[in-house]
């Protein structure tokens, strides 16, 4: 069914610190990688080792320059897929219930096998997070590792999402949104978590936590008295060469 | 948006086999025989055809008729409905007036309803959609409706509605250019809000995830042609609405002179329907350093 289900309590999702994120696109690979051989059609590529290389992916990493208003511009990088927004606008565009959000853990997934290839969730998604697959015609998104997080034919330190278990840098956390006192709920709050263009009233489950604010340059070097000050003055020859110069 | 040819020829076509079926329905002009036949067919061909090239940019085409499941929350499954709701009631009427020799007016009016309603159920589709804010406006509905009326009125025949209904819809296509250059800005999505970092500093695009293009690139913010939109708007309004009107002047209210305008107005809606595709920013073009709104952003190529 395309229409939502009531709001769930339990919102699985991921928390992305912003502050942490080296912008390595392990996420993207792992998640290339899992994606491939589990739930649905595998991601197809087109061309991918010509000079048109393209391809289906469901996470990608973007870097942002941000300047503030005093102080060296900081670079950010920036994971995008799936938020699974509790307000799905991608879910009830769909024609044929294909695009759906579960009520028991709030996932939205595509059922493949109902799915026209209309694209009209693709557009419906303000965060770019669907994308239609070229060779099996069907749209293709970030199902949480599905597949993974349920699984008990894999180890519990691997019942997390592709992209969470495998990032170098801790950046990508994985929880219950839901709960207040989940350790992923706890940390939106003590990091000031933010949603992804709260305009367009999605309502996301996913939270991104902004980068720390960075320490201001000390106005006076501590090493500063240790060092020969630099002559504004010049004597000697260096100052005959100055002089001399100047006159050129 | 990526104009995609089956989608505009969809919405073109369909709205003015639409448009004549409705006027047919209402018995404006009440025909029977093969004249009657002869409009009918005319009215289904175009709706039909319509409606075959919206399937072609289907991924999986063989699986539409479960689009039909979903008209609880879905415009696209409710025009599914009304599209056969649509033929079926004005297939049923068209049995009157082409073998019998009669009309019934009440199926007629029904049929008529249905078709504007499937035409409304179309416009709902782009209109609903909050993450395109250039179709996110009252105006789309006023203005898919307008069009295919006008269109249908001229196919009919009916000179004076047609004149009517073209000037009004020349209005609401100026209305829908004029509040649809400024929803972007109005829908208040910027990189600031798209990445949360507004409160860190001034946001930019450094690097994009991929080097080469991708769906959404392809899909959602193509731009080849928008710096021709000025002059497309000046050919939309000139052969949508003021050619026609001319001709109408000209013709005196003649059969032939409503046809030929009437291939003309179909040209300027297609001319309307193309840029109502490439002049739509997607918001999130956003994340791939867009900055969205007409008149600040210079246009700039996106390969693929």
């Amino acid at each position: 069914m395309t229409t939502l289900p009531p709001e769930p309590t339990r919102k699985l999702g991921l928390v992305i610190d912003l502050d942490t994120c080296v912008g390595c696109h392990a996420c993207v690979v792992a998640c290339k990688s899992w994606n491939d051989a589990g739930y649905g059609v595998p991601l197809s590529d087109q061309t991918p080792y010509g000079t048109e290389a393209t391809g289906t992916f469901l996470n990608r990493v973007h870097s942002y320059e941000v300047t503030p208003e005093a102080g060296p511009a900081q670079l950010v990088h920036f994971p995008r897929s799936c938020l699974h927004c509790d307000d799905a606008p991608c879910v009830t565009v769909c024609p044929t219930g294909a695009s759906y959000k579960r009520g028991a853990d709030g996932i939205v997934l595509v059922n493949e096998d109902a799915c026209i290839g209309c694209g009209l969730c693709a557009w419906a998604c303000p965060y770019g997070a669907r994308e239609m697959d070229v060779e099996a015609g069907v749209m293709k998104k970030c199902t949480l590792c599905v597949d993974r997080i349920y699984n008990e034919a894999l180890p519990e330190e691997d019942r997390k999402p592709a992209c969470v278990r495998t990032c170098p840098a801790g950046a990508r956390h994985f929880g219950d949104l839901g709960d207040p006192n989940s350790a992923v709920s706890q940390l939106v709050a003590e990091r000031g978590g933010v949603d992804l263009m709260p305009e367009q009233g999605t309502r996301p489950v996913n939270k991104y936590l902004p980068p720390r604010p960075r320490d201001a340059e000390p106005a006076i070097d501590v090493l500063g008295p240790l060092l020969e000050p630099v002559a504004e003055t010049p004597e000697g020859l260096l100052g005959w060469l100055d002089r001399q110069l100047g006159k050129l | 948006m990526h104009p995609a040819p089956s989608v505009i020829l969809f919405t073109t076509l369909s709205g003015l086999g639409f448009g004549l079926l409705a006027f047919l329905g209402l018995g404006l002009p009440a025909l029977t025989g093969w004249p009657a036949l002869g409009g009918y067919a005319a009215g289904f061909a175009l709706a039909l055809t319509g409606l075959v090239a919206s399937t072609f940019h289907l991924g999986n085409p063989q699986r539409a008729l479960r689009a039909f499941t979903q008209w609880r929350s879905s415009w696209l499954s409710r025009e599914a409905w009304a599209a056969v709701i649509a033929l079926a009631l004005m297939g049923l009427h068209a049995l009157g007036p082409v073998f019998l020799g009669q009309r019934f007016a009440l199926l007629g009016a029904l049929g008529a309803l249905a078709c504007l309603a499937t035409v409304y159920a179309t416009s709902m589709i782009y209109t609903q959609i909050k993450a395109v804010p250039r179709w996110n406006i009252e105006a789309t509905p006023a203005n898919f409706l307008t069009l295919s009326l006008a269109g249908g009125a001229l196919l009919a025949g009916q000179s004076t509605v047609a004149a009517a209904l073209l000037a009004l819809a020349g209005v609401i296509q100026m209305w829908t250019w004029r509040v649809g250059d400024r929803a972007f800005g109005a829908a208040g999505s910027n990189a600031a809000s798209a990445t949360g970092l507004q409160d860190r500093g001034a946001v930019r695009a450094f690097e994009a995830p991929h080097t080469g293009p991708n769906y959404l690139l392809r899909e959602m913010v193509f731009q080849v042609g928008r710096r021709r939109a000025a002059a497309l708007r000046r050919i939309a309004m000139a052969a949508g609405i003021v050619g026609p009107l001319l001709l109408l002047g000209l013709g005196g209210g003649a059969l032939w002179s409503a046809w030929l305008a009437a291939a003309i107005h179909a040209a300027g809606v297609l001319a309307s329907r193309w840029l109502f595709f490439a002049e739509a920013e997607h918001v999130v073009g956003l994340y791939y350093g867009q900055t969205g709104g007409r008149a600040e952003n210079p246009p700039r190529v996106v390969h693929g």
